[in-house]
């Protein structure tokens, strides 16, 4: 059976991301483990696809830090899931974050400029 | 993390919820993927694939919060204990180092709990107390208690129980051979307040109120196998105690001892009840007329202090109601000491002083595994930077090698624990026989908790150095420096010099306090005694004491005259036998049961309204000076012609003499030797002062009065000559007995045992304080060693340029040892501080040296430093052969 998404087309995450893309995802609103993938995926425009051997240690991990909060509820379709939530803290670390990847990602653009062009 | 998680439900709750979370991660996928148009089958199928392992998931995603588990700490040991195997060298030394910490710590601190910890053995024992009288207006202690003070004690509401106690020998007769027993003169309520039950028999009525002796004893479990044989019908049997006849009424269990202050009172064995208001002592109803005093159960509800409050409140009406007997000068107060300080004694001291030593020995011990550990770390750095490189949390390996250290000291524990156990034996006759509460020391189940939270504690302690450094450890410069197996730091070189430093430093301390009680007791040793004890042997007898003063067969000295004449002319002419002395038990040196009875209240002629003074009174026949080598100064000494016909006289010592008469002549001054004695006594000799009394007081007034004028129930045989003592002893035995077949012959010693014994606890403490700080000394050369071979291990390349470079030799050996002198200076400037807060504290167990004996501080210094240098020059003269060629190539 082939695959739907030819591995090409995914990006390895790079250490440290995952706890960002979780926080990013969650400011949204509150989401369960599933739907995290799936939010993180069409956002992604299908290329980031988060493995759920990373996503539940992450998640793990998030809300010993205290970051995001954890809590049984009920889902659209019924079923009872765990959901997760940002909390005040995580916010905090998130802005933090993002102006670091801004900062981050307009440095790579600007050296995927090629040299000389003038930014319109 | 929180310490919940160490719950193993919490821990389970928390992995059904993850697989419950996991399911629903599915299920969804599912639902997702049928949604889209799969089958159903397919779906299912390609969701659990996208998904991957749902069992490897759950285990990633667990580790999170498993890492205290059961499953983690197992895994942790057994590296630990592969790391330990592939360094054996290292592990033995380790381990045995904490051995001889915790078996040392644990045996003495088994001696501890069995003395200090433990309550007596008898029920709700913390409500027991002694009652002590004291006249702190003249300074007496414990002068002892009247039959009135008694009954008002008892009427006082504060106690359930009090009673008298007198200790006493008595001669069991009426068997095949008369036996000497150690005899405790009580109230009928003695054994309904201590709470214990015989396990023959019955104890007395606490109510019973005959006035005198109610005629009925209870006999302890030894005297009843050694005496009767364990006769199942002993009860109802009559025996005489001193010819009076008493009935066994019961047999105390075996391991059940009186709560004695002396070794003697504490092996009781025949307990008679007495009302302590009739015959033989009809004069006790005077408040001045005093018995040794009394125990006491406290009721229940009462603490000791409101007991005491009441108490003062009671005697301060006392004092209102007769002041004829309770002169306000006298300032006469009742004391309740706690029952078991009583029985202990002054041993806390020289306890917890032993047990502060072996806790440094331990402390010094964890130091030095502490060094070694952090040598080892050095040795490891590398491989603690390729485990962080490879994600190895810093947490998770620092509690690796918690793990490890903590592996290593149970190891320590365990060893210390086993060798205590076999060695326990011997450690228990080291432990000297008048301790109090020798046959309660085990290694009970505290003992052995106490060395496993020590274990814990010391693996805790030394391991923490290693872990501070992988902490610190800088990843990126390890993995760079290839091939160089250690990453000795600067800050690391400071730990491993500052844990030297503080070795040597609780070295110098404990051998500081070894060092003064060892001259302490060299000083004892060499004090003159006085006396010369050479060839001198005691032999005892006891003459009987009935109750009825009429059956006194040597009721007066007159009376006892001729016995001790005809014994005294007997035993010198057996084989050996070169001078012979009779004397009252309080004549033989050195051996005072601290509750003495022949404690003297002398009055002074003359002195009108003056207290009586508490002088020892030994009574002794003329002989016993010239066989005990006391000289006379002025006067003369006791002479034959000096019986109940003639005069009174006595003979006092030096220090007597300088007490009561100074700058007078003592020569024929007058005495009483108790208030109301008939006449005057008078002094007609002044001897030199001899320490008979104890070996650490010099001067303790003496009066000597002749035991032909002055009668004495406990006789003491002095022999001076050739023999062997247990031959003599049967040759006395036949000889007394053949005077009066009636008399029991014990007690033989030699004079030199009883002065060596004298200093039996002494020796034990300083032997072990020594042991001790030997054992410290070599733990910190070894520190120091360690320390300089690494330093120097690590310097080889160094060294070898500086040769190349042209440095002598010398110089190279010189800058080793000064780096070795540095650390011991350190240690012992620091130990010398410390030594010195120590001595002051252990000042009362000192003698003739003062705490701040410069010459030990001194001595003990230098001789530490010389041994840090000495335990230097191995490593420096390894320094001094390095071939630079070698050296630099590799």
């Amino acid at each position: 059976m082939p695959r739907k998404d030819p591995p090409t087309s995914r990006i390895e995450l790079l250490q440290g991301t995952l706890d960002f893309i979780i926080l990013q995802t969650l400011r949204w609103g509150p989401c369960h483990g599933y739907g995290i993938v799936q939010l993180i995926r069409a956002q992604s425009r299908e290329t980031l696809q988060v493995e759920t051997g990373s996503l539940y240690p992450a998640l793990q991990r998030l809300v010993r830090q205290g970051a995001i909060a954890a809590e049984w509820g009920v889902s659209d379709s019924d079923r009872r899931v765990r959901t997760y939530r940002l909390t005040p803290k995580g916010r905090t670390r998130l802005a933090a974050e993002r102006s670091k990847w801004e900062q981050l990602s307009d440095a790579i653009a600007g050296l995927m400029q090629p040299p000389g062009v003038a930014e319109t | 993390m929180s310490l919940l998680e160490w719950l193993p439900w919490v821990r389970e709750r928390r992995t059904r919820e993850l697989a419950d979370e996991l399911r629903a991660h599915l299920e969804m996928a599912e639902a997702d993927r049928i949604a889209r148009g799969e089958s159903p089958s397919d779906a299912a199928a390609n969701a659990r694939r996208e998904f991957g392992n749902v069992g490897l998931v759950q285990e990633i995603a667990r580790d999170r919060w498993a890492g205290m588990s059961m499953e983690r700490l197992v895994q942790d040991v057994r590296v630990a204990l592969r790391m330990l195997r592939r360094a054996p060298g290292f592990a033995t030394v380790a381990v045995l180092t904490i051995a001889l910490g915790i078996g040392a710590t644990a045996a003495i601190f088994s001696v501890v709990e069995a003395t200090l910890l433990h309550p007596l053995p008898y029920p709700h024992a913390e409500q027991l107390v002694r009652i002590e009288d004291d006249l702190l207006g003249v300074g007496a202690q414990d002068v002892g208690m009247s039959t009135p003070e008694w009954q008002d004690l008892q009427h006082s509401g504060v106690f359930e129980y009090v009673s008298p106690t007198w200790f006493d020998d008595n001669n069991l007769t009426g068997l095949s051979r008369p036996q000497r027993v150690g005899l405790l003169i009580v109230a009928p309520n003695y054994f309904a307040l201590l709470g214990v039950k015989p396990q023959l028999g019955a104890t007395f009525d606490p109510a019973d109120p005959t006035p005198g002796f109610n005629e009925q004893i209870v006999i302890s479990d030894g005297v009843w196998r050694r005496a009767f044989g364990s006769d199942p019908k002993i009860l109802g049997r009559v025996v005489q105690l001193d010819s009076d006849s008493y009935r066994v009424i019961g047999v105390m269990p075996p391991g059940f001892q009186a709560p004695g202050r002396t070794k003697e009172e504490r092996s009781t064995e025949v307990w008679p009840a007495f009302g302590w208001a009739g015959a033989p002592l009809t004069t006790y109803q005077l408040r001045s007329q005093h018995f040794p005093g009394a125990i006491a159960r406290i009721k229940s509800g009462l603490t000791i202090v409101e007991a005491q409050r009441r108490i003062d409140v009671l005697v301060a009406s006392l004092r209102r109601q007769y002041p004829a007997d309770y002169p306000p000068r006298n300032d006469w107060t009742i004391r309740l000491v706690p029952l078991k300080e009583n029985v202990i004694g002054d041993v806390r001291q020289s306890l917890l002083f032993l047990l502060g030593a072996v806790g440094l020995v331990l402390l010094i011990g964890c130091v030095n595994v502490a060094n070694l550990l952090l040598t080892r770390a050095s040795a490891r750095g590398r491989e603690m930077a390729v485990r962080q490189a490879l994600g190895g949390a810093p947490s998770r390996l620092t509690r690796q090698l918690l793990t490890e250290s903590v592996v290593l000291s149970m190891l320590g524990g365990i060893a210390g624990v086993a060798i205590l156990f076999v060695a326990k034996g011997y450690l228990v006759r080291l432990v000297p026989a008048s301790l109090p509460r020798l046959n309660e020391i085990t290694i009970s189940w505290s003992v052995l908790l106490v060395a496993f939270g020590i274990s814990l504690f010391a693996g805790a302690l030394f391991g923490l150095a290693p872990t501070l450094h992988v902490r610190r450890l800088d990843i990126t410069r390890v993995l760079k420096q290839e091939g160089r197996g250690s990453t000795g730091s600067g800050e690391q070189a400071r730990t491993r010099r500052l844990l030297v430093v503080a070795e040597f430093a609780l070295s110098l301390v404990l051998m500081i306090a070894a060092t003064l009680l060892l001259r302490s007791f060299w000083e004892l040793m060499n004090a003159p005694l006085g006396f010369d004890p050479q060839r001198v042997m005691m032999v005892r007898t006891r003459l009987p004491y009935p109750n009825d003063p009429k059956e006194d067969l040597y009721a007066t000295a007159n009376d006892e005259a001729p016995f001790v004449r005809e014994v005294l002319r007997r035993v010198r002419t057996l084989a050996g036998v070169q001078d012979a002395a009779l004397g009252s038990s309080s004549s033989v040196p050195l051996n005072h049961p601290e509750q003495d009875q022949n404690v003297l209240r002398v009055v002074f002629e003359g002195r009108a309204g003056d207290e009586p003074s508490f002088v020892n009174g030994p009574v002794v026949v003329p002989e016993y000076f010239r066989l005990l080598g006391i000289p006379l100064l002025r006067g003369r000494l006791l002479a034959d012609v000096d019986d109940e016909r003639s005069p009174l006289v006595a003979v006092i010592n030096e220090t007597m003499a300088r007490t009561y008469w100074p700058n007078e002549n003592p020569l024929g001054k007058r005495l009483k030797l108790s208030p109301r004695a008939p006449s005057w006594t008078t002094v007609v000799g002044v001897v030199a002062d001899a320490r008979t009394e104890a070996r650490d007081r010099a001067g303790v007034p003496v009066v000597y009065a002749s035991l032909y004028q002055r009668s004495a129930k406990h006789l003491a045989i002095f022999l001076r000559g050739r023999f062997t003592p247990a031959t003599i002893t049967r040759q006395v035995r036949e000889q007394v007995q053949s005077v009066n077949s009636a008399l029991p012959v014990f007690g033989e010693a030699t004079l030199d045992e009883t002065v060596s014994a004298s200093l039996a606890v002494r020796r034990f403490s300083m032997e072990l304080i020594a042991l001790f700080a030997l054992t410290a000394l070599l733990l910190a050369s070894l520190g120091i060693y360690g320390v300089i071979s690494y330093m120097v291990s690590e310097r080889t390349h160094e060294i070898g340029v500086r040769l190349a470079l042209g440095a002598q030799r010398t110089d190279v050996m010189r800058m080793v040892l000064s780096q070795g002198l540095r650390l011991a200076l350190a240690g012992a400037g620091v130990g010398l501080g410390g030594a010195l807060v120590v001595s002051h504290m252990m000042s009362s167990l000192l003698y003739g040296v003062s705490p701040t004996d410069p010459l030990t501080f001194g001595v003990v210094a230098a001789t530490l430093t010389a041994v840090a240098i000495a335990a230097c020059y191995i490593p420096a003269r390894r320094a001094i052969r390095v071939d630079p060629i070698v050296a630099l190539r590799y």
